[in-house]
């Protein structure tokens, strides 16, 4: 996740390619960088999400190594490992009723989650990202339709999409791959409008700049337009939106495993599977079997949320804590950075500061849930007015991510 | 005590003129015709939905295959395939399904030879009463504590409620749901392991007239207290673990939107006027935090549904997300789109709703 989030995370804006190759490269790296300007408690944070997601990391890459059984062995030297036995020295956290190693399980599982983060958020990157830019850049009936279309989607309740899709896709069949594939292009069919959203709002805010216009007028094609001179500028609120992902892809997994779509135990262990199987253990006391996996899946969201937490307020000037300046900060505390702003009550209202206002001091922060007004103001079809709420920074990565389950 | 009560009269007073203008800057039908096309926008929205779920769900092939497909032979298979009409033309079959929606037929379950109507209206009731309960609880915790955490922003009451924020949103609901299971019902032993009710209050509510499917409501009609103590202590833990995740999400909310009126002149002028801080958290910056609450509920109507299917499963609560996994179990395609249609249309009716209450809430939610 650290390799992914690396992209071109939070405050830069410049993508980092464009980067001048001085001496401070490494300070001026995305994590790193953000990692060098919190405090307190939001370094703490911080801190503590890399270091959750690190392990995560190291442990589904390490797995073969790690786990003392294979993820579908029931038998060792000394015989069958028996089924529901509790922890002893052989089996440190027990055995599951089906007879497989529980901490085996939970290592293996690891590899797994890692495997369908990084497809889904690769396929949806591309899918979402290429749509957005097409739609933003060309605009007419495809546009439209594109943004009724997705619009549609991301009302759905997603894990009840991600189901249908999983149906779809893997219909019976489970091998390790196969599953994986499955469950990653599930969950990416619940993401590509999120990205298609968000980059869609990017290219149509940099299509009006005057450097398109320019480029534009020297004769540049399309195609370079919108990949060099728009792209390139429309990336910078992508990985927040990442780190929010990941996490919730694990959590729709986790669910489509609960439910029995998951992975056969014998192709890949699977953390959701395996707290499916415990519900009838834990009614006869059996606790071993479900608060194992239950907890990997806890923790490795809660590292990765954590992540995305800190790189969102950091990227907001007005949440991120200063060392002499925390006081002040806290007095500067209209927290929505998504124009069309919270609908915070107040003479003057903070919309006219925030919704006409400049978005050129709209840095980095990320309006992971777009207010659909701010995207299309003529469009009647995504008129949204629900939306000023939805744009607080603290709620985005909140009704963006739990909404998903 | 002078001061305080002069003091909405004066907000009045500077609040009215613009009010009025934004009224009339509104034109036309102003509300009205917001209402309007706002109702108009679902048709398109739900048309959609459906249409995606049918193609998508007929993208496998025909639900007889699906669901009974290794049980006939190919010669039994064909012949109830074409009783049932699934080897004529797909549009035919679409266009049939949707005029069956318009007018309220789902279709018939494979496994069970049930309408799908008739399973909707069964178990949607035990869905809703879930929902309600779990919208409850992540009132009652998650306000306070949003409240809490606001006020003392960046100290260590806030970091602790915001780590348990985090904390509900990352764990599962069904994981939620079996710890929850583990601790109180078989380590402590004081509340059910799972289901609506126990038997003998089950039957006692369906020896009703006319039972409601809210086993509340019913308990309440048959007036034996043991009963509704028996449907509440059934309730307490999936309404807690499904509501815990919403709890989450409101306590940041309210957290953000308190940090933001906290600050504002109004607050300050009653602080300067020596107003109670307690006083000044619960009325002067709650009110405001909270109209963004009621514009979130509509997505969060999406995600309970969701966790609902979670939920249900874990407690054996038998509500729509119950028979949605039995269904899913069973290859059940017919049924499993009815429920999910049926799901897509609630979410797009709340949101609806949920709409309208924030248009009139806040004149400026209309463009």
């Amino acid at each position: 996740m650290v390799a992914e989030t690396t992209v071109a995370t939070g405050t830069s804006v410049l993508p980092p390619a464009a980067l001048p190759s001085r001496g401070s490269r490494w300070k001026r790296l995305p994590v790193v960088h953000q990692l060098r300007q919190s405090v307190g408690l939001q370094r703490g944070m911080l801190v503590a999400g890399l270091v959750i997601t690190g392990i995560f990391v190291l442990t589904a890459a390490l797995a073969p190594w790690l786990a003392p059984y294979g993820y579908s062995q029931l038998r060792d030297a000394d015989g069958a490992f028996g089924a529901q036995q509790p922890p002893s020295a052989e089996h440190l956290l027990g055995t599951t009723v089906g007879g497989y190693d529980v901490l085996s399980r939970v290592i293996w599982g690891a590899q797994t989650a890692l495997l369908v983060i990084v497809v889904a958020i690769l396929a949806s990157i591309v899918l979402g990202v290429l749509l957005g830019l097409l739609s933003g850049y060309f605009g007419g009936w495809l546009d439209r339709l594109l943004v009724v279309l997705a619009d549609a989607i991301y009302a759905f309740p997603s894990l009840l999409l991600a189901i249908l899709m999983a149906i779809v896709i893997s219909g019976g069949q489970s091998s390790m791959w196969g599953g994986i594939l499955a469950a990653a292009f599930s969950i990416t069919v619940v993401f590509v409008p999120q990205y298609f959203r968000v980059t869609r709002a990017e290219v149509v805010r940099i299509k009006g700049e005057a450097f398109v216009d320019s480029a534009r007028v020297l004769g540049t094609s399309h195609g370079r337009i919108m990949f060099r001179h728009v792209l390139r500028n429309a990336t910078r609120t992508l990985p927040l939106i990442v780190t929010l992902n990941a996490s919730e892809a694990i959590l729709t997994l986790a669910g489509l495993g609960f439910l029995g779509f998951g992975i056969e135990p014998t192709k890949a262990a699977e953390w959701g599977y395996d707290l499916n199987k415990a519900v009838s253990d834990v009614t006869s006391g059996i606790w071993w079997t479900a608060l194992f996996p239950g907890l990997a899946i806890v923790l490795v969201v809660l590292g990765i949320t954590l992540v995305g937490e800190s790189l969102n307020d950091l990227a907001d000037p007005r949440l991120r804590s200063r060392r002499a300046a925390a006081e002040v900060s806290g007095e500067v505390a209209e927290t929505s950075v998504v124009p069309g702003g919270t609908l915070t009550a107040g003479p003057g209202g903070l919309d006219a500061i925030e919704g006409a206002g400049s978005r050129s001091d709209v840095l980095a922060a990320a309006p992971a849930r777009p207010d659909p007004d701010a995207i299309a103001p003529d469009d009647a079809t995504a008129a949204g007015p629900a939306a000023p709420a939805r744009g607080t920074p603290d709620d985005a990565s909140t009704d963006e991510t739990e909404d998903r389950r | 005590m002078t001061t305080t009560t002069s003091d909405p009269q004066v907000g009045e007073g500077r609040a009215a003129t613009p009010r009025a203008g934004a009224r009339r800057r509104g034109g036309g039908g102003g509300l009205g015709s917001y209402i309007l096309v706002r109702a108009l926008l679902i048709i398109p929205t739900v048309f959609i939905l459906v249409t995606t779920v049918f193609v998508v769900m007929r993208a496998t092939g025909d639900p007889i295959t699906a669901a009974l497909g290794g049980r006939l032979t190919p010669d039994q298979l064909a012949e109830r395939i074409h009783q049932a009409g699934y080897d004529r033309p797909i549009i035919v079959q679409y266009l049939e399904y949707i005029g069956g929606i318009l007018r309220g037929d789902f279709g018939t379950t494979l496994s069970d030879n049930r309408p799908v109507t008739e399973v909707l209206a069964t178990y949607g009731a035990a869905t809703l009463e879930l929902a309600c309960y779990a919208l409850l609880v992540a009132f009652v915790v998650g306000i306070p504590l949003g409240m809490l955490a606001g006020y003392f922003r960046d100290r260590t009451p806030d970091a602790v409620l915001r780590i348990l924020a985090i904390l509900a949103y990352a764990t599962p609901v069904f994981f939620a749901g079996l710890i929850l299971k583990l601790i109180f019902s078989v380590g402590l032993g004081w509340l059910p392991v799972s289901g609506r009710a126990s038997t003998r209050a089950e039957i006692q509510i369906q020896m009703l007239d006319d039972p409601s499917g809210f086993y509340l409501v019913d308990a309440f009609r048959t007036g034996d207290p043991d009963v509704i103590v028996d449907v509440l202590q059934h309730a307490v833990l999936p309404a807690v673990a499904l509501g815990l995740l919403t709890a989450g999400v409101f306590l940041r909310l309210v957290r953000t939107n308190v940090i933001g009126t906290l600050s504002t002149d109004y607050v300050v002028a009653a602080r300067s006027r020596g107003v109670r801080e307690s006083r000044l958290v619960r009325t002067h910056a709650w009110r405001p935090a909270l109209i963004p609450i009621i514009t979130v509920i509509g997505l969060q109507i999406a995600m309970l549904l969701a966790g609902a299917v979670l939920t249900e499963t874990t407690f054996e609560w038998k509500g729509l997300g119950f028979q949605l996994a039995e269904y899913l179990q069973a290859r059940d395609f017919v049924a499993v789109q009815g429920i999910v249609v049926l799901m897509a249309v609630i979410v797009a009716v709340t949101n609806f709703v949920v709409d309208i209450i924030a248009a009139l809430i806040d004149p400026r939610v209309r463009y």
